[in-house]
């Protein structure tokens, strides 16, 4: 089957739970398709970091089965992971740059984990800071930056490998509505220019009117459900370059 | 910030290959970070403690070996006699015998003079005066090294013809003093043993440190998609730079402890002490002190490393 029809990511009866404490996600199951931008909506506590924490290879499920590009997350070798997580681009929550390392660093490290030739991690990172509007603050530490200018590193950090999916927790969380509807323009662009697929994780309900194509998936009590009908199969037709699929 | 610019990986040459950074890639990756913490300091400490425990167990090692090899295989014979032309008389005849046994390599009588010279100090005047008997001393060194059976037959060789001659090996007399200097090398280099692991906890310690205050920057690397080996080589060079720069301040501090105290030992002029210096297997020993330092403070960075990323996903 192709990725397309098969999908980037394949949940099916997925749950997590914590040591030995009751699960905080059960029976998740949905498929993410190439090209689609989702957000991930529910109230705080109802399991969104937990379920991005899946999607971006920070934590396998305690049961169910995860595929992602054609590959089974639950069975995967350790040392295999690396391989996957250089696909994905994340913005944390917190934006988790390393605060020694400048703004140009700190985006340039994916591409130098990647083993890009240093010629062109100068160019691209280059372009990059220009393009969120950072090139004259490419020489300042994180501390230095203020909280918007944080979340714009964070965000060309996550796209400058131009990831085959984008995660993004509460990526608007910290900076004002001017730059929140900035940040959402950009994860459009990369989403409809480059195809990748997006996801974002926010408990802002007025973003999602921003994206009218966006599918969305809403956590409650770990469950999902489905008001877009993002988890339905066959994808719904229209959009934003795919659908959702599902259980 | 609204037109998306060309990225690398837009003409897209095949995925490049992630290598183990080295050198400047690693510097790329991150910065080495600045030398703040006491741990090149106290590795230099722990590192010169060991070369000098290691340099005094060497040298108690040489010194013992060397009492022990110029006296193996030498027998002192006395013969006792009161009267003086008859103790020389025989003194002689007991030479002759001596120089026809088989396994004698030399044999020596003792002149009167060097004997009175050598007793003068514990015996004053008296030495001199015939007042007190001297026996005739004869030195005898054989091929090999002197045992029990070679004291009895030499003892049986000369017993008829030469009565009132005691033959002792010279082993013997410093067979105590040699055990007290074999159990003050094991203690030195028991010392040395405790020193070293020490060393090894010091550095275990600061390793784990070194990674629990960059463990944030370690899990940043690991979801950008980092390999093992790509966060090991980052942070064991750190922790080789701080062990290669304590492991050369300790041997230098420590060589030159050991040096000065050759300098003042040698300055007695003692005949036994002599046989306590270093010689070059001993200084290559000392020398692979600090090299053993600092792989293991490689060896101990990695396993930290790997175990603390193994708690990761």
């Amino acid at each position: 089957m192709s990725e397309n029809l098969a999908g980037h990511v394949k949940f099916d009866n997925v749950g997590l739970r914590y040591g030995t404490d009751p699960e905080v996600l059960s029976n998740l199951s949905f498929t993410l398709y190439p090209g689609s931008f989702y957000f991930l909506t529910g109230a705080s506590g109802a399991g969104k970091t937990s379920l991005l924490k899946m999607l971006y290879l920070a934590q396998r499920p305690s049961r169910g089965a995860i595929r992602m590009f054609g590959q089974d997350l639950v069975t995967m070798p350790q040392s295999r992971l690396p391989e996957l997580r250089r696909r994905l681009g994340v913005v944390f929550q917190n934006f988790r740059l390393v605060p020694y390392l400048t703004a140009f660093d700190n985006v340039a490290l994916p591409l130098r984990l990647s083993g890009t030739e240093e010629k062109k991690v100068q160019r691209a990172v280059g372009d990059m800071l220009e393009w969120v509007g950072l090139a004259h603050r490419a020489h300042a530490v994180p501390p230095s930056l203020s909280g918007g200018e944080q979340q714009r590193v964070a965000i060309a950090r996550a796209v400058i490998a131009r990831p085959r999916m984008l995660i993004a927790d509460e990526p608007t969380g910290n900076v004002d509505p001017d730059m929140a509807l900035k940040l959402l323009r950009l994860f459009e662009a990369l989403n409809n220019r480059v195809g990748t697929t997006v996801v974002v994780a926010t408990h802002d309900v007025h973003l999602l009117k921003k994206v009218p194509d966006s599918l969305i998936m809403r956590l409650h009590k770990g469950q999902l459900s489905d008001p877009t009908g993002a988890l339905r199969y066959p994808p719904r037709p229209g959009g934003s370059g795919g659908g959702g699929g599902g259980t | 910030m609204s037109t998306l610019p060309p990225l690398p990986a837009e003409a897209d040459e095949g995925e490049p290959t992630p290598e183990r950074p080295r050198g400047r890639a690693a510097a790329r990756l991150l910065p080495p970070q600045r030398l703040t913490g006491p741990i090149p300091w106290v590795i230099a400490i722990l590192i010169a403690l060991v070369v000098i425990a290691a340099a005094g167990g060497l040298a108690m090692r040489n010194l013992s070996e060397a009492a022990s090899s110029s006296l193996s295989s030498a027998l002192s014979v006395q013969v006792i006699e009161p009267n003086p032309d008859l103790r020389e008389a025989r003194g002689a005849e007991a030479a002759r015998i001596l120089a026809g046994i088989e396994g004698v390599s030399s044999v020596r009588v003792k002149p009167e003079a060097e004997l009175v010279a050598m007793l003068e100090p514990w015996l004053g005047e008296g030495a001199s005066s015939g007042d007190v008997p001297i026996p005739a001393l004869i030195d005898v060194e054989l091929s090999r090294r002197a045992g029990p059976a070679d004291v009895a037959r030499i003892k049986a060789a000369l017993a008829d013809k030469v009565p009132g001659a005691r033959v002792d090996a010279q082993g013997d007399f410093l067979a105590p003093v040699n055990d007290a200097l074999v159990a003050v090398q094991w203690l030195v280099f028991g010392v040395a043993v405790m020193v070293a692991l020490a060393t090894a906890a010091a550095v275990w310690l600061a390793a784990k440190n070194a990674f629990a205050g960059a463990r944030d920057t370690v899990e940043i690397m690991h979801l950008l998609g980092a390999s093992e080996r790509q966060i090991t080589a980052v942070f064991l060079r750190d922790v080789l730079r701080e062990a290669v720069l304590g492991a050369v301040l300790g041997a230098g501090l420590g060589v030159a402890a050991v040096w000065l105290l050759g300098q003042q030992f040698a300055a007695l002029g003692s005949g036994m002490v002599s046989g306590g210096g270093l010689m070059l297997a001993d200084w290559l020993v000392i020398g692979a002190v600090p090299l053993a330092g600092v792989l293991l403070a490689g060896l101990t960075a990695r396993i930290t490393i790997a175990l603390a990323l193994k708690d990761m996903l």
